[in-house]
């Protein structure tokens, strides 16, 4: 007999017990800050925290990494220990969100903007740098372009080749890897590049103020007829596929070329090649700001908040040599870094109409 | 008896049947060996698949398991520690641990004086080092105001190009280590200051964002505990559903909607069962986000079908007759079950059990959605405290942009294997050992 029956008895018995009573294990109170939000901003925040957690007393924060928009939802839905106190964020949070946060009593949310994100269209160091502008992008990534005859109407987008949309560009045939729409860096390079690009025809903006989601569907449609390749969430995965693929451009955040620049350069868009320099500058235009938001009922609740406030927006992490930009986040100007600072020193509310 | 005579009248009777089967013989045969043929070439091609998977993985991820150390004199400043001897951990936990690490490499290049050249210097050394330094002197004490040499963590970025993924050819301003630190590291080399050791820390610490101090410990730990929780929890109420159903159960419609639905389970997308952990134990029972219990709980829900399923199938499989001897000599019902049934059954059920547990291993679907798809650090003491599992983190540093993640990946893959190898083994194991055929 392998078991005794008395055994397995207990074995059941144990079970019911625990089963009965996990109810009770509750969480009475955390110790530590429970951040989730955007896998963009995840590994600078978590950089932040592992320095936090390894410089304090306090417990390293937790994160996870839910996407800013499940992030927020969380964060939204009331105060308490069993509701997360920071929310990381690579979009600003919507009115939507915010009215969703009071009506489950999150009422006062502090904004830091903890710099900038730039999305590059990289290929292998063995091809030659394609040098492109918006207008070309939208073109070549577009499901419907303007008629290529001139006339003001939409057409299935005919280009295969780079050469097709503008001569000047290599006779390669298109194949762009990209991330899947819920992708947040695919969200920003779509409105930062392709809606630039597609705003360039005139009678197309001219749209914008008629009918705002015939604009959106004509300048953020992606084509699906396989020149677009969707390449998952793994940008890691991306760089590689470039490595075999000397014809293909990819689309991924700054810190991973910063990361692979021995394998793979960014393409120059409008003229501007994406340094760290032209970024934080603003001249290289397919950048977006990331952004944390905290919830002020927290803040003295949750052993920690404050001091982990104090070393995200300190200059030795935040500032212009501080380790995250060592990571490929993009520090903010000096002015709007004094402006974060004293903000958050002072716990300000977020306010939407201020932007 | 033989088929000899028959064989005989029967050719006898229709004498072109034989014919026939003689001229088709040599089809046959070779219809016989193409089929063969195919079955050996879907194996081959498996095992190909199978091979090639372990040749990547190994070939990107040996190396991760031995870690580039320095060797260097550290001077533990009682000065700088603890200046005025009082020997209170929270003083010396709070000293500047990395300036000891920093003086000790400024020491073995005195001609860098300049900031920025000593900025690159000092990035030859992991953060880890000042912890590490940390740790040893807040366990011993005495260590202050000694000299000791030891070997201490490089940099990822060294690590990696003493291990060969970093091309020295390419331009210096693509690569992330800079010219002057790949000569100050030959130089490191030439003086034997710089060793390739094993990786205890690969196995002892949590999750960093310094590839060199980043460790599958707490993954490890996070996924003990649920399997704990999924074992304790999914075999009882397994077993004690499967001998139910099997012995006690009337025979009715109700019982065959049971059965069809715990198929059904069985085949459902785990994500689903993630979700229903979110509603019911962590929304509803208030239980913490990103605790193993959770995740234990919610594995519980995964498995249980597949354990009710085998279970049962191993009820079955004993014979009716030792049911009805027992039950002759007078056993109760419930006796002969669990005299007789349940032991000759046990190796069945813990067979099943094992391949289910096997399965929860490699499961992260369900945990993303109760939070356990997180950066932690710490590695986590109890079942209620916030942690990751081995695929989780798996997944999580697959998307890391630094260099050094992709070795660590596939050595992190290496374990889960190697634990799942262990698992799938043990299952044939006791199957051999303990089946009995009738």
């Amino acid at each position: 007999m392998l078991f005794k029956p008395s055994f397995v008895k207990l074995l059941v018995v144990a079970a019911g017990i625990s089963l009965v009573s996990a109810p009770s294990f509750g969480q009475a109170a955390r110790n530590y800050i429970s951040i989730v939000g955007s896998s963009t901003v995840y590994p600078f925040a978590t950089v932040v925290a592992e320095q936090f957690g390894r410089t304090s007393d306090f417990r390293t924060p937790k994160i996870e990494s839910t996407g800013s928009g499940g992030g927020l939802k969380l964060f939204c839905s009331g105060v308490g220990v069993d509701h997360p106190d920071i929310a990381n964020s690579s979009r600003r949070i919507k009115s939507s969100e915010v009215e969703k946060c009071n009506s489950n009593g999150v009422t006062e949310i502090v904004e830091v903007k903890i710099g900038y994100d730039g999305i590059v269209l990289a290929n292998s160091s063995d091809a030659k740098v394609l040098s492109v502008s918006l207008k070309d992008i939208f073109l070549a990534l577009a499901k419907d372009v303007p008629d290529p005859s001139g006339a003001e109407k939409l057409v299935p987008n005919p280009y295969q080749k780079w050469s097709d949309i503008n001569p000047v560009l290599p006779a390669t045939v298109i194949e762009v890897l990209g991330p899947p729409p819920t992708s947040g860096t695919r969200d920003a390079f779509v409105e930062l590049a392709m809606e630039g690009g597609c705003k360039q025809f005139a009678w197309i903006k001219a749209i914008k103020a008629k009918d705002k989601s015939r604009f959106k569907a004509i300048c953020h449609g992606v084509r699906e007829d396989g020149r677009y390749v969707e390449a998952g969430e793994n940008d890691n995965l991306i760089v590689q596929k470039l490595r075999a693929n000397t014809d293909a451009l990819g689309i991924f955040g700054f810190s991973f070329l910063d990361q692979n620049a021995d394998v793979v350069q960014g393409s120059r868009i409008g003229g501007s090649a994406p340094t760290f320099e032209a970024i934080a500058s603003g001249e290289y235009a397919v950048s977006r700001p990331l952004y944390f938001y905290v919830k002020k009922a927290h803040v003295d609740a949750i052993p920690g908040v404050r001091d982990y406030l104090a070393e995200f927006t300190s200059e030795r992490a935040m500032g212009e040599e501080g380790y995250l930009s060592d990571r490929g986040l993009i520090p903010l100007p000096a002015d709007e870094y004094e402006a974060v600072v004293s903000s958050v020193r002072d716990l300000q509310n977020l306010s939407l109409a201020a932007n | 008896m033989s088929d000899q005579p028959d064989m005989n009248e029967f050719s006898a009777r229709s004498p072109d049947t034989l014919e026939r089967v003689r001229v088709g013989l040599a089809a046959r045969y070779r219809r016989e060996r193409r089929f063969r043929m195919y079955g050996l070439m879907s194996t081959c091609l498996g095992l190909l698949f199978v091979l090639f998977l372990f040749v990547s993985i190994i070939s990107n991820g040996y190396t991760a398991f031995w870690q580039t150390q320095v060797r260097l004199e550290i001077d533990f400043d009682a000065q700088l520690i603890d200046p005025d001897g009082t020997g209170d951990a929270k003083i010396i936990g709070s000293a500047n641990f990395d300036k000891l690490v920093r003086t000790a490499v400024g020491q073995l290049f005195p001609e860098v004086t300049d900031r920025r050249g000593r900025r690159s210097l000092n990035r030859l050394m992991s953060a880890g080092a000042g912890f590490e330094l940390r740790e040893m002197t807040l366990a011993d004490p005495a260590l202050i105001g000694t000299r000791q040499t030891l070997w201490l963590p490089a940099d990822d970025e060294v690590d990696m190009l003493i291990k060969g993924y970093i091309d020295r050819d390419v331009p210096e301003g693509s690569r992330r280590i800079k010219d002057q630190q790949i000569l100050w590291v030959d130089a490191l080399i030439a003086d034997e200051r710089i060793e390739r050791q094993f990786n205890t820390d690969f196995f002892r610490l949590g999750d960093s964002r310094e590839p060199e101090l980043a460790g599958i410990g707490g993954a490890i730990k996070g996924s003990f505990f649920m399997l704990v929780v999924t074992i304790a929890l999914s075999f009882p109420l397994g077993v004690a559903a499967a001998v139910y159903l099997e012995e006690f159960a009337p025979k009715n419609r109700w019982v065959d909607v049971l059965e069809v639905n715990i198929n059904n389970l069985a085949a459902v997308p785990s994500i689903v069962f993630g979700l229903l952990g979110l509603a019911v134990f962590i929304n509803f029972f208030g239980l913490p986000r990103s605790a193993p219990l959770v995740g234990g709980l919610v594995l519980t829900l995964m498995t249980l079908p597949t354990i009710i399923i085998a279970s049962r199938a191993a009820i079955k499989s004993v014979p009716p007759s030792v049911r009805q001897a027992a039950l002759g000599v007078g056993a109760s019902q419930m006796q002969t079950v669990f005299h007789h049934v349940i032991p000759l059954a046990m190796p069945g059920m813990l067979t099943g059990a094992i391949i289910g547990m096997a399965r929860a291993l490699g499961e992260s679907a369900p945990l993303l959605m109760i939070g356990m798809i997180a950066f932690i650090v710490e590695v986590p003491g109890t079942p209620l405290e916030p942690s990751t599992a081995l695929p989780v983190q798996i997944y999580l540093w697959a998307d890391s942009p630094e260099r050094a993640f992709v070795e660590r990946t596939s050595a992190a893959i290496m374990v889960l294997l190697a634990f799942l190898l262990v698992m799938n083994g043990a299952a044939i194991w006791m199957r051999k050992r303990f089946e009995r055929r009738w």
